[in-house]
């Protein structure tokens, strides 16, 4: 019998019942809540008479509906009856809320790992398709609906199909300039945003056991771009020194069998694969978006792709689709496109690390003329760590705004859009039409790439700016 | 509880671009609040259905005769990617689709389908060429049939194509049958797994906050 990868490891594991040949009723450890759906699911429970199965296990936080300006100036009333029904009804149910303004408030996907509720092994899951940021830290982590957040709540488990399983492997040591966004960015462009459709994906390689944990989170982040909504990375020793101390955490004895059980979860070596990737990380330069999928990736020093150079008609129809919605040339460079907007922040790049990287660029410097720029850390701790650096300050100085935590701008639920027509440089995860708002142009980056173009005025090569 | 799915024999539209993200099929902003269900289906697909000034875009499928009553869709790769919110199936169902036929879908979407008692078929690529390509041979008039028992498909053309679809799925949207209830009845097994378990993963379970 083949070894057992990680992900067949965790998935035995929370195996109440087999229900067929490929599907299992799991166990669910942690389930996270949101203001967006929270107050719903647990308004449907109420209204079919249940209750929560296991409110201990539930956590919850607002983010995506609340305003980010300095004080939540400008929730909207109907962010503001969420939060509310959130406090309400998470009270009522014996859930554990980090509300406005307290140490663990913030993007659930950065609250989740920073507070150690995200641990090795567990199966997490929340109403948000970025859940799977959660398996940077080797756990089994997936975004759900709003039936099946129900199910969640009325019962701790989820009825779940066995995904197939994929290991990416990136290898070398990653250049100058290039982060963990670029390395997931170049996968996507490399396999297609439907390539990791129906598997669970596990990243492996020497550049990933390099990674710490910030940027782990931000690799699994993007999974969901990739098709995949689960991605993991095996625990180790960078992921047990993470965890230690946090408020969430085990302790003392109890984090000592943890962490023996945890040393069991990485793949065994003979273990098989449905799928291999490998990405050499030294050919990767840093990535950004063209297009209105996360496949539409460049190198910053490459070309923008040409309709006319492409003979299959439905891609070259899809390029013409993209290009016409992003106000782009075929066969122009895209570093120099003049940019608007500057976002940083969302699930995927709102941590410590990204905002020091977005900082070490931005320090001395000035945001260019026309170019609003906005840093929104991830959560209430970030902001303070950040702050007790003087990172706010840098950042303020050249001429970013610095915001409340929060989604924000990701996706611009809670009404804070780019313009109609305007082109951003987003450390988001999505260039989705519309996504930061009705025909807002968006282009991914890292944060240091996203740094580079609010002090260039346009897409820029981080590499070129001498830090 | 998701209403039963069995047959249906109706108009479909193909909808052939790659990619079509749940941020298309409807906006964010549609979906803030609790009182959502049934504002939706004026919503989906907003950004391909209205153009800026807020007219209906003659040129999109759904706005043509005699598309706008479809039931089915056709769609391209990697149809409903994205984000997870379950609005994306309220929103097509609002607007009244009971099927889409695709040659993949997004893992989440593809879930929240099955939950609403919305049938999404996997077929080959050129099958669902096919099926647009005889769709459009009789301007939208020639009816596509699903049959889910037999699981087939019949084209417009008579071409008849045998689907793959998990046999659990399969027999809840039969059945119309509540997951939720069903998964309580093993509320026993739940609770034996959770007492084991927290012997062997303390940690998991113990939740309070450490000193």
């Amino acid at each position: 019998m083949p070894g057992r990868s990680l992900l067949e490891k965790i998935w035995d594991q929370h195996v109440i019942a087999h229900l067929s040949e490929d599907t299992d009723l799991l166990h669910i450890d942690r389930h996270l809540l949101h203001d967006l759906g929270g107050s719903r699911g647990l308004l449907d429970l109420k209204s079919r008479g249940l209750k929560v199965h296991n409110p201990e296990l539930t956590f919850a936080t607002p983010d995506h509906a609340l305003s980010t300006a300095p004080g939540r100036a400008g929730t909207s009333k109907i962010g503001m009856e969420l939060l509310a029904a959130l406090r309400v009804e998470t009270a009522a149910s014996g859930i554990t809320l980090f509300d406005v303004d307290q140490p663990g408030q913030g993007i659930v996907h950065v609250i989740g790992p920073e507070l150690g509720l995200s641990l090795p092994g567990a199966t997490i899951v929340c109403g948000d398709s970025h859940t799977c940021t959660h398996g940077g830290l080797g756990a089994l982590a997936f975004g759900i609906g709003s039936s099946e957040l129900t199910h969640v709540l009325a019962t701790q488990a989820l009825i779940q199909k066995r995904p197939k399983t994929m290991r990416a492997r990136f290898d070398g040591k990653l250049p100058l300039g290039v982060t963990a966004k670029d390395m997931i960015l170049a996968l996507i462009g490399h396999i297609g945003a439907a390539g990791g459709t129906g598997y669970a994906v596990e990243y492996a390689g020497s550049a990933i056991r390099a990674l710490p944990i910030e940027g782990r989170l931000t690799i699994c982040n993007l999974s969901i771009e990739l098709g995949a909504k689960i991605g993991m990375v095996a625990p180790d020793e960078t992921t047990f020194e993470f965890l230690r101390g946090r408020p969430y955490a085990p302790q003392g004895e109890m984090w000592d069998l943890a962490v023996k059980a945890w040393r069991d979860l990485p793949s065994d070596p003979d273990a098989v694969f449905d799928r291999e990737v490998v990405i050499d990380v030294e050919k990767i330069i840093p990535q950004v978006t063209w297009g209105i999928s996360p496949e539409h990736v460049v190198g910053v020093d490459g070309i923008i792709p040409d309709p006319k150079a492409v003979d299959d008609p439905l891609r070259r129809a899809a390029i013409e689709t993209a290009l016409e919605y992003m106000g782009l040339q075929g066969g122009a460079p895209i570093a120099g496109t003049p940019v608007d907007w500057v976002f940083i922040g969302s699930c995927t790049n709102s941590r410590l690390s990204d905002l020091r990287a977005a900082a070490e660029v931005a320090r001395g410097r000035k945001v260019a003329a026309g170019v609003r720029a906005w840093v929104v850390p991830g959560s209430e701790n970030v902001k303070r760590e950040a702050v007790a650096e003087g990172l706010d300050k840098i950042f303020i100085e050249a001429g970013f705004e610095w915001r409340e935590p929060g989604c924000s701008m990701c996706l611009a639920a809670n009404g804070e859009v780019v313009a109609p027509g305007q082109r951003s440089v987003s450390t988001s995860n999505r260039n989705f039409v519309g996504r930061q708002g009705p025909r807002a142009r968006t282009h991914l980056a890292s944060p240091a790439s996203a740094a580079a173009s609010a002090i260039a005025g346009a897409i820029a090569d981080v590499r070129m700016m001498g830090r | 509880m998701p209403k039963p799915f069995d047959k249906l024999t109706a108009t479909a539209a193909p909808i052939m671009r790659s990619n079509i993200d749940t941020d298309v099929i409807i906006r964010i902003e549609r979906l803030v609040g609790n009182g959502i269900r049934g504002t939706l289906g004026k919503w989906a697909f907003g950004s391909l259905r209205y153009l800026p000034d807020g007219s209906e875009n003659p040129e999109f499928i759904l706005n043509r005769e005699p598309y706008q009553d479809a039931e089915i869709l056709v769609t391209g790769p990697n149809f409903g990617c994205g984000s997870s919110r379950e609005g994306a199936v309220w929103s097509l169902q609002e607007r009244g689709i009971r099927a889409i036929i695709g040659s993949g879908f997004g893992d989440i979407f593809f879930a929240n389908c099955f939950q609403n008692g919305i049938l999404p078929v996997v077929v080959d690529k050129a099958v669902v060429d096919q099926l647009a390509a005889d769709i459009e041979a009789t301007q939208g008039a020639g009816k596509v049939s699903i049959d889910l028992e037999a699981q087939t498909i019949v084209s417009p053309s008579g071409a008849r194509h045998a689907f793959e679809i998990d046999p659990r799925r399969r027999e809840g949207l039969l059945k119309g049958l509540d997951e939720v209830a069903l998964t309580l009845q093993r509320d026993d097994e739940i609770h034996a797994f959770q007492a084991s378990d927290r012997t062997a993963r303390p940690w998991i379970h113990s939740t309070r906050i450490s000193a």
